[in-house]
């Protein structure tokens, strides 16, 4: 059993202990937060170690793995901590604050030879990696255009303001939702080198940003949309979706299904000329322990697979492609007007 | 249990399939009288059982029920809770803490306030008790023979290991409701151990119990060893495999194994909710 513990019992994180807990690799023995009333209950009904300090979690409970679930602001200094221990580090998304500070994490988890993960859950689900095999394979010839979406109901009205509508504290539309969005991109399509004509849109926010808008131009020269708004009520929930076209035909996923439409049947694929349709149903490998979306049990699990593959599995969203995704934050909080 | 239970999912913008469906669901269910109709039809089908989370919008649903006690004379509800978008919305935007400011009852800085004395003595179980009460409200006058926790709390608390929560929810709505209570999981074998540990007897548990496999943690072989073997009253939900069954082959694989009790499913139409029906119908036989 890997010996974890987590920092941050905020949603993420209690949805992370949860999954680490009934994990048959992983023993979570501790946790860390600043409220008293969510230890209490962690301590109460569950059988961790609790702590409002994590160095002294670090150093007290012998841990081999740490999640860091608390907002981005503070991940620099834990994540670097626990690194310098010598402890394997899954940590939530968006990354770092500043690119200075995503450098260190990457270089000493490099250095150390330390597992490293970084929360973006779309790199785990079915639909979106067919469509990257889909790209792979060339199912739909010269890919010339994308669009990268995702739209929810995260900020629908003006109110008091939370560490998210802090910039400074990674909050905001650009870094909660659309980077989920520019990860997904650099996985599915490829590295986005340049941006422009940026548009960030307040909407009901005053502090940051609650539409983000861009041309987005790809290393390997294809060029594509992003368009991301989190004061979308028309959403239940966040809904992402990514549009390929290409000179032979149309793919359009989400986390649910992928519409693909070809020009020509290509057998090789098993893809029909027309309209084909595939579902998660499908592509989506059963986990042991579900809570909320096969993708987050897989992530977890990937995580504590390649811990105890001793470095033979390569890091899926490893620190240094999720940094990738910060420079491009950076990039596109400096263009815009 | 009613041998067939009538979902909300198509009600509320929930497909697990498509985000495009579900919309176009939305629209059609903008309206209360939209649900009533279908609600209606089902009940004219003989199915009078219907199973929803406690969504907002249940409680107009709720007062049209009360107001027409004739018709809806035999009709039950079993509440499914929380609605946990509701929650999740306001955790991401306030904290937990804030959440729980939010959601409980009186003014937990208070402490002459029933939910400002629990929160005060850090009485986890009496705040749990608060927050049902207030998820139940919308029901008061209505028969909600079993009461069910959503399988995101269910799974939450069971990964967590924190058992004793579900014994003292299974005390609660058994005194104060006189009900039978009941869990959604998707990790059905797991719970099951876990509910047998804090001396849980013969619970009802609904779970996904599909053809593919779909939803159902640790795989469907462990599933029918599971629903043959062990003492415990299966519900069966997620029949279809969100859409990716046929309704004949889906609902004679859940009918073939006789332990399952009751089968959830939503339709929208007369002539799906018949044709489900008399589906089940026949292969009970």
């Amino acid at each position: 059993m890997i010996k974890t513990g987590i920092i941050g019992l905020g949603k993420m994180g209690l949805s992370h202990a949860s999954i680490i807990n009934a994990h048959r690799d992983l023993d979570l023995v501790s946790v860390c937060d600043t409220s008293n009333l969510i230890l209490e209950a962690m301590k109460k009904y569950g059988s961790y170690e609790v702590y409002t300090d994590y160095e002294k979690m670090i150093n007290g409970s012998d841990l081999q793995a740490l999640f860091v679930a608390t907002p981005t602001k503070y991940h620099a200094d834990m994540v670097i901590y626990a690194l310098g221990k010598g402890i394997h580090v899954f940590c939530e998304k968006p990354f770092a604050l500043t690119i200075a500070q995503g450098e260190n994490m990457v270089e000493l988890a490099k250095k150390n030879k330390l597992v490293n993960q970084v929360g973006y859950h779309n790199r785990f689900i079915g639909t979106f990696n067919y469509l990257r095999k889909l790209i792979e394979n060339k199912a739909i010839g010269e890919v010339y255009h994308f669009i990268g979406e995702a739209y929810g109901p995260v900020v629908v009205k003006r109110k008091e303001s939370t560490w998210r509508s802090d910039s400074s504290e990674g909050g905001g539309c650009l870094f909660d939702y659309a980077s989920h969005v520019i990860n997904l991109i650099e996985y599915v399509l490829d590295d986005i080198k340049e941006v422009d004509g940026v548009i960030l849109k307040k909407i009901y926010s005053s502090g940051v940003e609650d539409a983000v808008y861009s041309g987005l131009y790809l290393a390997n020269g294809l060029s594509g949309q992003l368009s991301v708004n989190w004061s979308d009520e028309t959403y239940r929930k966040m809904s992402t979706q990514i549009t390929v076209l290409g000179t032979e035909g149309k793919i359009i996923t989400d986390a649910q299904e992928l519409k693909i439409y070809l020009k020509k049947e290509n057998k090789k694929l098993g893809l029909e000329k027309g309209w084909n349709m595939r579902y998660i149903t499908d592509l989506t490998d059963p986990v042991d322990f579900y809570l909320r979306g096969e993708e987050y049990s897989a992530q977890v699990d990937y995580f504590a697979k390649c811990i105890a593959s001793s470095g033979t599995l390569e890091n899926v969203n490893s620190f240094e492609s999720a940094l990738h995704t910060d420079v491009i934050i950076e990039l596109l909080k400096n263009k815009s007007r | 249990m009613d041998r067939i239970l009538f979902g909300d999912n198509q009600f509320f913008a929930v497909n697990h399939l498509s985000d495009e469906k579900a919309r176009a669901q939305s629209v059609r269910f903008a309206k209360n009288e939209a649900i009533i109709k279908v609600l209606d039809t089902a009940l004219d089908l003989g199915i009078k059982t219907f199973m929803c989370t406690t969504h907002d919008r249940i409680s107009g649903i709720c007062d049209h029920i009360r107001k027409n006690p004739q018709r809806y004379n035999d009709f039950k509800i079993f509440p499914c809770m929380p609605y946990a978008h509701k929650y999740a919305n306001a955790v991401t935007e306030l904290g937990i803490v804030g959440a729980l400011k939010e959601y409980l009852p009186g003014n937990i800085f208070s402490t002459i306030a029933k939910g400002g004395i629990a929160y005060a003595k850090k009485d986890f179980i009496a705040m749990m008790e608060l927050l049902i009460d207030a998820e139940m409200k919308m029901f008061k006058g209505i028969d909600t023979p079993v009461i069910f926790i959503q399988n995101v709390l269910t799974d939450l608390i069971l990964g967590l290991g924190m058992k004793d929560i579900f014994r003292a929810y299974h005390t609660y709505i058994i005194k104060k409701y006189n009900a039978e209570p009941g869990y959604i999981t998707m990790n059905l074998a797991y719970l099951l151990d876990v509910l047998e540990e804090v001396g849980i007897k013969n619970p009802i548990v609904c779970s996904s119990i599909n053809k593919i496999g779909f939803r159902m943690s640790g795989g469907k072989d462990l599933y029918e060893k599971t629903i043959a073997e062990r003492e415990f009253r299966p519900v069966a939900m997620q029949v279809l495999a969100a859409g990716a069954l046929r309704p004949a082959e889906a609902f004679e694989y859940v009918c073939k194994q006789k332990k399952i009790e009751s089968i959830l499913f939503g339709a929208s139409s007369h002539d799906h909710i018949k044709e489900s029906r008399d589906m089940i119908n026949r292969f009970n036989n």
